[in-house]
């Protein structure tokens, strides 16, 4: 996902006019800067005009880099404060620095646990069913559709996180340090939003013990 | 310390996969996985659903978009 190159070599190249260097650098970092952007503003063509300003910014102004931090979080940075601006305007924000309401709470139903009077009170009432190995392209691709579809409908910092970290391979330091939360709170959203897709996925993959076929078509 | 129970576990999972459990509740969890076929389920179903987000094609700029940045940046660091 992340160029190997460190920071010097791409400051280098881009400073000195290396087309090749900007294109590698436009096309590992835009996506996880569109991501992010989207939480601030409202549509997803602001976020685009978020990440092209970013950039013409970094172009303009990458002589003003001093490395003092990585070059990820400078150019996060100048995204992040374009964003703000732009999401004032149309009054969308996403707070970050704590969680929310839809960050608490149990991420499995607890009806499919013992109840506290039971002997095995905190116990799953049945075991999980098993998921098949879906080897089948055709499965695979409506598995994608599905899992696409669950994190649609995460709450905004639950799908940016896991997009970060599970979609676009990002690992837990690197999406601290964009989003500017605590490990324990990344976690959190981590956690949740697993659980939540894995929950969409379920019902889908499970075999139904009896006749071996998925329960729901 | 108490044994952990199923509904523990399953919300220990990520913070199990990301190193962030202390030693004691990583031997309870452990202990917990060795004798619950059902928690070792939900923990590989949480791992393949990781996985499989991997799989998922993220949408980066348009094609116009990148176009106009890299005609802005031959303009400016030539």
């Amino acid at each position: 996902m992340v160029t190997p190159s460190t920071d010097d070599a791409i400051v280098a190249g881009v400073r000195s006019g290396d087309e090749a260097v900007f294109a590698q650098l436009l096309d590992d970092w835009s996506r996880s800067m569109l991501l992010l952007a989207r939480t601030f503003v409202s549509t997803e063509a602001s976020a685009e005009e978020v990440v092209q300003d970013t950039w013409l910014a970094v172009i303009r102004g990458i002589d003003r880099f001093e490395g003092r931090s990585s070059l990820r979080t400078w150019v996060y940075r100048i995204l992040v404060n374009t964003a703000k601006k732009r999401g004032v305007r149309e009054s969308r924000t996403v707070p970050w620095s704590s969680l929310a309401d839809d960050d608490h709470g149990p991420t499995v139903d607890p009806a499919l646990f013992r109840d506290a009077d039971d002997h095995y009170a905190g116990g799953w009432r049945s075991f999980p069913l098993a998921w098949p190995s879906c080897e089948g392209a055709v499965l695979a691709g409506e598995v994608r559709a599905r899992i696409r579809a669950a994190i649609d409908a995460l709450p905004d910092r639950q799908r940016v996180v896991i997009t970060l970290r599970d979609v676009l391979g990002h690992t837990s330091r690197e999406v601290c340090e964009m989003l500017e939360i605590s490990g324990a709170n990344q976690r959190v959203l981590l956690h949740r939003a697993r659980a939540a897709v894995r929950g969409q996925l379920a019902p889908y993959l499970e075999l139904d013990p009896t006749t071996g076929a998925g329960r729901v078509s | 310390m108490a044994e952990l129970t199923c509904q523990d576990f399953v919300e220990l999972v990520t913070e199990y996969l990301e190193g962030a459990l202390d030693e004691d509740t990583v031997r309870r969890f452990e202990e917990h996985l060795a004798l619950c076929p059902g928690c070792e389920t939900y923990l590989s179903q949480m791992k393949e659903t990781a996985s499989r987000l991997g799989e998922i094609p993220v949408e980066s700029l348009s094609a116009e978009t990148q176009a106009t940045l890299l005609s802005a940046f031959r303009d400016v660091r030539r």
